[in-house]
This record gives structure tokens, C-alpha cells and sequence, in this order.
């Protein structure tokens, strides 16, 4: 499982940098790495570039996982070079972004945009599988959610835009339904396609969603 | 006052619907004249509802003006722009305002339109909205709550008889027909054998089936619909004939297959209808129904 994350454009980077002329760069061990959108070349590189428009780079790190707890941590080990920045640019998911923006009081500005939380099936190759939507219907879809692998996230079977097992969306993606019928057909269990489903609920966990563990 | 369309579409009838595409803009001269030169050579009229994602005049306006004018019109609802609410506030306006026929579908996805950063809705789908009109209709809405005033419409579906792989199609056609619907206007269909023998297994059904005959222009466009159109295949006796007609003569030679499956549609009883889309050119509406002899 990682947070798969893009690099935003630089323009826009350079946008959020506006007015913040002393920058100490923070990137992340772990899912950023794998994508490589802020592992330790990336922030190198972007230490590089804001160089060049001029900005000041107080320090950088790579903070093993950002979203960890030991980020507070590794925060405070390089409290001089954040107390000499104006700002901290992170270059890692936004679970990142929100645990450095609890630990420094310095504004945390996003150089990626996170995507979604996707699965490896294939060296480099990371998909959607699961919208964490909260009520799971795996059991019922020979486990493909439709709800995530299907554009319209229906329940019911597939649309009419379905062309030769493709998607209407985009001629390379397969039909989410047309894969769930195969495999449901194969299982011998295509009485579970015939199922009406109702309405989502999509206030199964109201927004923002939390949760206590006893 | 009951759906008169349910009542032809109960009768024996060879039922013939037919559809008007609302403008892009105020300006609805174009649509006006279509639905007065169509009102009364068929048996409803659907309004199409953001086709092919594209914004337009919305069907619910496109229906009044048909009423007004003493047509029968079929309301398109799409699941892709509204929710569970504004989808049922859609109903009860449209049942207060004389509506008595609704052709559910799930729609298309945004990206395909002119609005692709939009946010596609999808709270429910063609089947749920179907199950959500029969549970109106019994006097409560989708949060089991009482209404004051129900509704009662006609409901129909599509469905693509020549999709490939055409099964899972029909398992959602089937939970379609569970789900309250009466009658199926089809995707374009252009081989009459396939689809005889849907008709053949749609017959231990009890809705009624409308076959999509969608007007060719032109060989080109023949070409485009079965390599772009999902479920849509041009047989090439079809294209060949379109291709070999003179210049500016294609669109007549449409005219012509159109109106030659329609008669033979009807004249080997293979369905219960046509529903026929002259997509951009509802003008020459009135040419097939006469090329297929059903004009009056």
C-alpha cells in the first residue's frame, strides 16, 4: 500500500513560494521515495531549481515517514535550519503535510499532489483498488470494487458506454463490470451480479472520518 | 390523468417514439418547430437530457414545451448530474406539470462532454432510479419519508441489444425490468437477424421493446458509429450502399434503410416499436416513417 503522489506543476510551486524566500525542504523515506516524487535525488533537485530562482534553501531531510510519529522527532533535530526558514516546502503526500503542519507553526506548502492510495502490480506500475469507502462489496464483486475500478462507481452492472470489455472513459482501461462478470462467471456465482443493491450510504462515516482504537 | 403512451404501449400497436435534442442556448426556434412537425406523426417524444455529457436546455423544458404544443413527451433523466434529492424534486415537478413518462439512464460520463473538469455525480444509478420511481409512487420517498401528493409515470430503460460481451447487459436488463421498468427504447440497432434473437429471448419479458433506428447520413458516419459507438455495429452491405449512393444523395439513402428496417421491423412483428433518433436532422423524421409506410 503507498500514498502515490505526482509533483505539482513548478509554476505553481513557485506560486506558493511567493513572498517566502527562505525554504528548508523535508521529503519522505517511504511512499515518496518508492514514486520517486520526494525521495532524496527529488529533493536534491528542487533544492537545485529554488536555488536558482533565487530562494534560499536553509537545509533539507528526508524524514524516514513523514506521517509517523518520529517525524516530530527528526523535526526538532533540525530545528535551527526551520527556525531560519519561512517557510517549509514538503515533498510528501498529504498525510505528511498535515502531521509537519501540527509540529512546526511555519506554513507547510504541498510540492506534490496526492493522488490516491494505491497497490504495486507490476515493478513501478501502481493502481486504485480500494476508495475506502467504509462498506466493503468485495464479497459480492469476485473482489474488483466497482465502486473504485468502475468511472461511475455503480453497483448495478455495467453502462452502456462499455465497448469490447474497454471502458467508454478510456479505450486502454478494462470494464470494471465486464472483469467482474468473468471472474464471477468462472466462480460460478453470477447469482450474485443478478443482486439489486441499493442506494449507497454515504454517510456510513460522517466527514471527516475518525476513529478511536480501545 | 394516467400515461396515455402506457396505454398504446399496452395495445397492439406498432408504437413509434421518436426525439428531440434541446439547443445550446435560449434560443429554441429550432427546437419548437421540430416538436410541432414531430407531435403528431408519433406516439411520444423523448427529450434527451445533457447528451453525450454536453450542457444544453434541459430535458424537463424541452417535455413542457411538447405539452404545451399537445405532444406526449418522454422526460430523459440522467444519474450523472444530480443527486438522490434533486432527482426526486425532478419527478415531482415533472408529474405536477402534466409528465407521464420517464426514460431512466445512468449517462454518460462527464468526461466525454464539454464540461470534463465537472464532477460527475452518480448517486444512483439506472436501476435505483427506476426502484426509486415505483417507490414514490407508493407514497414515500427514498428516506422513507411520507409525500404529500405521489407520483405515476410510464418508466423505461435502454439497453444494448448488440453489445460485446452482450451478457452482462442483459443481467442489467433484467435487474431493469425488476426494478419497475415497462418498456426499453434499444441502442441503434442495424442487424436485424442479432436482433431478432434478442427479441427472442426479450419476449419472456413482459415490457415492451422499441427498437433504436438511428439515421445514417453518410458512409462516413457509418464507419465512425461502429468503431467509436458502443454496442453499434454498421453491417458493410450497409456502408457499401451508402458509399455507392451520388453525391448529396446519402442522407436519402438513409432515409431509405431506415425506413426499410422500420417496415420490416414491424412487418415480421420482430418488436413492439421503433424508437427513431435522426440525431441533428429531425426534420427528415417524417421522410423515414413514410419510406417505412407508417406515415398518416
Amino acid at each position: 500500500m503507498k500514498s502515490i503522489t505526482k509533483q505539482k506543476p513548478f509554476e505553481e510551486i513557485q506560486r506558493q513560494l511567493d513572498g517566502l524566500d527562505r525554504v528548508y525542504i523535508a521529503g519522505c523515506g517511504t511512499c515518496a521515495t518508492m514514486t520517486k516524487t520526494g525521495g532524496m535525488d527529488e529533493v536534491l533537485a528542487m533544492k537545485d531549481r529554488l536555488q536558482e530562482l533565487g530562494k534560499l534553501v536553509t537545509g533539507w531531510i528526508v524524514i524516514p515517514t513523514a506521517c509517523d510519529e518520529m517525524t516530530e522527532v527528526a523535526i526538532k533535530e533540525n530545528n535551527g535550519a526551520i527556525q531560519n526558514a519561512s517557510c517549509i516546502l514538503v515533498m510528501s503526500c498529504a498525510l505528511g503535510v498535515h502531521k509537519l503542519s501540527t509540529y512546526i507553526s511555519k506554513p507547510a506548502i504541498p510540492a506534490l499532489d496526492t493522488l490516491f492510495i494505491g497497490v504495486e502490480d507490476g515493478p513501478g506500475y501502481f493502481q486504485e483498488v480500494c476508495a475506502q469507502c467504509g462498506q466493503c462489496v468485495l464479497g459480492e464483486t469476485a473482489g474488483i470494487c466497482p465502486l473504485t475500478a468502475c468511472h461511475k462507481g455503480l453497483l448495478n452492472g455495467p453502462c452502456g458506454g462499455t465497448n469490447n470489455g474497454k471502458c467508454e472513459v478510456d479505450k486502454e482501461k478494462d470494464c470494471a463490470w465486464t472483469l467482474i462478470y468473468q471472474r464471477l462467471e468462472q466462480q460460478g456465482r453470477l447469482d450474485l451480479m443478478r443482486r439489486f443493491h441499493s442506494p449507497r450510504d454515504y454517510n456510513v462515516a460522517p466527514r471527516p472520518r475518525t476513529i478511536r482504537i480501545a | 390523468m394516467a400515461s396515455s403512451f402506457r396505454e398504446i404501449l399496452k395495445s397492439d400497436k406498432f408504437v413509434v417514439t421518436s426525439e428531440i435534442g434541446p439547443p445550446k442556448g435560449t434560443n429554441i426556434e429550432k427546437m419548437l418547430q421540430h416538436i410541432d412537425l414531430l407531435k403528431d406523426k408519433v406516439d411520444a417524444l423523448n427529450v434527451t437530457d445533457h447528451q453525450s455529457s454536453v450542457m444544453r436546455f434541459p430535458s424537463i423544458g424541452g417535455c413542457l414545451a411538447i405539452k404545451e404544443q399537445g405532444g406526449e413527451p418522454i422526460l430523459q433523466v440522467t444519474c450523472r448530474d444530480r443527486n438522490r434529492l434533486a432527482l426526486q424534486a425532478e419527478l415531482l415537478f415533472a408529474y405536477t406539470r402534466g409528465i407521464r413518462n420517464v426514460l431512466c439512464l445512468t449517462g454518460d460520463a462527464v468526461v466525454v462532454g464539454d464540461h470534463k473538469a465537472a464532477k460527475g455525480v452518480f448517486d444512483l444509478d439506472s436501476a435505483q432510479l427506476l426502484k426509486t420511481i415505483r417507490q414514490m409512487e407508493s407514497g414515500k420517498d427514498l428516506g422513507g419519508n411520507d409525500l404529500d401528493g405521489t407520483v405515476e409515470f410510464c418508466a423505461g430503460a435502454i439497453v444494448t441489444p448488440e453489445a460485446n460481451p452482450l451478457e452482462p447487459q442483459l443481467i442489467k436488463f433484467e435487474k431493469k425490468i425488476e426494478a419497475g421498468a415497462e418498456f426499453f427504447q434499444t441502442q441503434a440497432i442495424y442487424d436485424l437477424d442479432k436482433f431478432a434473437k434478442f427479441m427472442e429471448y426479450a419476449r419472456q419479458f413482459r415490457v415492451k421493446i422499441l427498437a433504436g433506428i438511428i439515421l445514417l447520413v453518410s458512409a462516413r458516419m457509418a464507419k465512425y458509429m461502429t468503431d467509436n459507438v458502443p454496442g453499434v455495429s454498421v453491417p458493410q452491405n450497409l456502408i457499401d450502399e451508402l458509399a455507392a449512393a451520388p453525391k448529396g444523395e446519402a442522407i436519402n439513402k438513409g432515409i431509405d434503410i431506415a425506413g426499410r428496417m422500420i417496415a420490416t421491423l414491424k412487418k415480421e412483428s420482430i418488436c413492439h416499436g421503433v424508437h427513431v433518433m435522426a440525431i441533428g436532422r429531425e426534420e427528415v423524421v417524417p421522410n423515414i416513417l413514410k419510406a417505412a409506410g407508417l406515415a398518416t
